[in-house]
């Protein structure tokens, strides 16, 4: 793109020229205005001191990051054990779902029932029914671990979203696909393991990520049930040091996992879109 | 007795009956060409054949026994009962090669090194050896469908049926899928086909049926059917397909 019109440019490529560098300029100048008006303005706001001592004061910040990235190692360590049990439960519920075998169509019902339920009720709900609840049984000890009932809690509760995904892709493979396969003789079974999951999975995966993205924010919620993680850890700090820059700091660890993440799956979901077309 | 037989087939949606007893007989080796409108029935039947589509009424003979009894497994007559679809529907996840080897290696429980050279040789007798490896998104119409018909041989059956194989294929590649026809033809296959390619239904044919509302209203050789068809609804159709 450095030619000039010696290079033999076009008319509508020096007209085209034209239009872009015009609009990277006016782009360039407003966002510059706007970022400016910030910087200049919000330090005018009457409590602006009081908020940049308590929330964004370097010296705790650094003193505290190094413990809080410690405690984000248990977040990503539920997740870890979290994602492929949701995985696993979701599909599975997503093809009892599926199902047309008669035999099964308890299986189907209570499918349908289990998605509808933890659709329906706040996450952090479920956390406190489930973490406090079950433990509060009275069972022997590691069975009223908090990692345990918290953990259920939140694989119950993104399974039945994870499993309305899968069943959203299944039911968007053309039913021909389906008669392709049962006209050369193959069983249900195969023709969904082989001709319709592959493809169904393949279109989902950007959706799935965003909810393990999801997920990876949602464990925050198990601190309310014990385990010192990293949303608890900023707490502690936090009371310790009269002071809320360890909540700023906890979130800038989350948005470094965040960002890429989620700017991964849009680069997928816009290659599919791009691929479909 | 005839390779595939049907007497008072009838297939409702609902209130719409769209085969209203279909009577056919097909003798091993033959080819049949089903014409008639849009919306004839066509489709349905041969979906029907293939055990796609529970009939209400009639029956379909394989061989002399009754395919089509409510309650019977349909897998093991879909093998032996081979369909080509007008959008291909090859599976967009495998190569070529891999769509063909599936069901092979599923119902007959045979290994991919197994099954190479046979299919291979199928590959090749249609010309399709470079493309083994290919996706179908990287194959043209003709291909895809050839590749879809070498799918359906490779389970060996008895019988082929063809849903308007051609519709969808720009004008320069009907040829090459038509040739397949051909050999299979040549081959012995008894076939069944709806197709809208009348010149090659006279050509090839060895009975053309018409079919309107979900009736066979008039069947017979391709030269008579053609060049003297009886019925009046025959007349008009062929007046405006021939013209
Ligand atoms: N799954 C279905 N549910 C309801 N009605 C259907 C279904 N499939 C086909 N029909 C109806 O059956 C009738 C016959 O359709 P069919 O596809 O068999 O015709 P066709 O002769 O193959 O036509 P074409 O030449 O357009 O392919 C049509 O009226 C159609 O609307
Ligand atoms: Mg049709």
């Amino acid at each position: 793109m450095t030619h000039d019109k010696a290079a033999g440019k076009t008319r509508r490529q020096i007209h085209e020229d034209r239009l872009r560098r015009r609009a990277l300029r006016v782009a360039a100048s407003s966002t510059a205005a706007v970022f400016l008006a910030i910087f200049l303005l919000v330090p005018m706001a009457p409590g602006w001191d009081r908020v940049k001592a308590s929330f964004f004061n370097w010296e705790v910040f650094v003193k505290t990051f190094p413990k809080l990235l410690d405690a984000f190692k248990l977040d990503i360590a539920i997740f870890l054990w979290c994602a492929p049990a949701i995985t696993v439960l979701g599909l599975l519920i997503a093809l009892a779902r599926d199902t047309r075998n008669p035999a099964l169509f308890p299986l189907r019902i209570l499918g349908a029932a289990y998605t509808d339920i933890f659709r329906g009720v706040p996450v952090v709900l479920t956390v406190y029914l489930i973490g406090f609840g079950v433990p509060g049984l009275g069972l022997p000890r590691p069975w009223n671990s908090p990692y345990i009932w918290g953990s259920l809690a939140l694989i119950l509760t993104y399974a039945a979203y994870v499993a309305e995904i899968f069943r959203s892709g299944i039911e968007s493979v053309h039913k021909s696909q389906r008669a392709a396969a049962a006209s050369l003789g193959l069983s249900d079974g195969d023709s969904m393991r082989f001709v319709i999951l592959p493809q169904a999975i393949r279109r989902v995966i950007p959706a799935q990520m965003n909810m393990l993205i999801a997920l990876q924010k949602d464990v925050a919620l198990l601190s309310f049930i014990g385990p010192v993680e990293i949303f608890r850890q900023a707490g502690v700090f936090k009371s310790l040091m009269a002071n809320f820059t360890p909540y700023v700091g906890a979130a800038v660890i989350f948005l470094a996992v965040t960002i890429p993440a989620t700017r991964y799956a849009d680069y997928l979901i816009a290659k599919q879109n791009r691929e479909r077309s | 007795m005839p390779k595939l037989a049907l007497h008072g087939v009838e297939k409702r949606f609902g209130e719409n009956v769209v085969c209203d007893g279909i009577d056919l007989t097909i003798e091993e080796g033959q080819m049949v060409c089903l014409i008639g409108a849009s919306g004839a029935g066509k489709s349905t039947l041969l979906r029907c054949i293939n055990l796609l589509e529970p009939i209400e009424d009639g029956e379909i003979l394989l061989d002399g026994k009754d395919i089509s009894l409510p309650g019977l497994d349909p897998q093991p007559v879909r093998r032996r009962i081979g369909m080509v679809f007008q959008s291909f529907n090859l599976f967009p996840h495998m190569t070529a090669v891999e769509n063909v080897m599936l069901a092979p290696r599923r119902l007959y429980r045979k290994s991919r090194s197994a099954l190479l050279p046979e299919v291979t040789e199928l590959f090749e007798r249609f010309g399709l050896k470079e493309r083994m490896g290919h996706y179908p998104d990287q194959l043209s119409g003709g291909q895809q469908q050839r590749v879809a018909i070498v799918r359906a041989l490779a389970m060996k059956p008895e019988v082929m049926l063809f849903d308007e194989i051609t519709s969808a294929l720009d004008p320069q590649l009907v040829g090459e899928v038509l040739d397949v026809l051909r050999l299979l033809k040549d081959s012995g296959m008894t076939m069944v086909l709806a197709t809208h390619e009348m010149a090659f239904a006279r050509e090839a044919a060895d009975k053309v049926c018409f079919l309107k509302d979900g009736k066979v209203i008039e069947e017979g050789a391709p030269e008579a059917l053609f060049d003297a068809p009886q019925h009046p609804d025959t007349q008009a159709f062929l007046a405006r397909a021939l013209k």
